[in-house]
């Protein structure tokens, strides 16, 4: 295994949460169609997004859809910004610090209802 | 001899591989804005299990919600494709396996690319909308 630094492993965690989200898209597509054979079949398709485990690889969705657009954030500045390419580093901090920011409340929204906690009268 | 203009090394060549290194990082920037409005609306201002057909009949009966959903599939599908495109490039290096997988993956481009937009496209709300929320 090489060993590598933030920069392979910021490039290894793009690549990995980019497949996981492209997966994710070619089943979406399929669920959504659903539409086409009415309420009853779409619903019990959509009942399925609200079980417990398949919030919890929601979660693993969010996580990765921020990660995957902060990281390529970086990598844009870095091509078009000649200065970036210092603080790649300090880039990659942030890219994580950002993600977990963004992951955190938004992941309450989606596995709050499995323990009944709250969500501010929002939706349901 | 190329002066360097400080910039990251970039595919300069003009071919297809030029455009696609473009192509992700404009794509990728929309596609931003795009997704993150998107998971707000369906997890969060709206809990998942209340985005039934009732919730889309809504939406979708306003034509430009239907446009904003399709432009996210189509610029996320193929950023998507594309990346796996390369992906592929990396790792497999016999000529029939290549070619097998990539033309694999330019077939899944079309068929998904049409399924969603089908869907898009030819959604007419029953009479019955059904319930407004599913399960838990």
């Amino acid at each position: 295994m090489y060993r590598g630094q933030s920069g392979m492993w910021s490039w290894l965690l793009h690549r990995i949460s980019g497949l996981g989200i492209l997966l994710f898209l070619l089943v979406h597509i399929v669920d959504i169609s659903l539409l086409g054979f009415g309420p009853k079949v779409y619903n019990e398709g959509i009942a399925l997004f609200g079980l417990a485990p398949v919030r919890v690889i929601s979660l693993a969705l969010i996580a990765a859809v921020f990660y995957h657009g902060f990281n390529g954030i970086r990598i844009i500045l870095i091509d078009f910004w000649p200065k970036a390419v210092r603080y790649q580093g300090a880039m990659f901090a942030a890219v994580m610090v950002l993600t977990i920011l963004c992951f955190v409340p938004m992941g309450y929204f989606v596995i709050a209802p499995v323990f009944n906690l709250p969500t501010v009268g929002l939706g349901k | 001899m190329r002066i360097s203009t400080g910039y990251g090394p970039r595919p300069a060549g003009g071919g297809f591989e030029t455009f696609s290194w473009y192509f992700f990082r404009v794509s990728g920037i929309a596609i931003i804005f795009l997704v993150v409005i998107h998971l707000l609306l369906t997890h969060v201002t709206t809990d998942v299990s209340c985005t039934s057909y009732q919730f889309v009949a809504m939406r979708y009966a306003n034509p430009l919600w239907r446009l904003y959903d399709w432009l996210l599939l189509a610029l996320a599908l193929t950023h998507g494709m594309n990346g796996l495109r390369i992906v592929i490039d990396d790792y497999v290096r016999g000529r029939g396996l290549r070619l097998f997988l990539q033309s694999t993956v330019g077939t899944l481009v079309l068929v998904f690319f049409m399924w969603g937009t089908i869907t898009l496209i030819t959604f007419q709300p029953v009479a019955d909308l059904g319930a407004k929320c599913v399960g838990k």
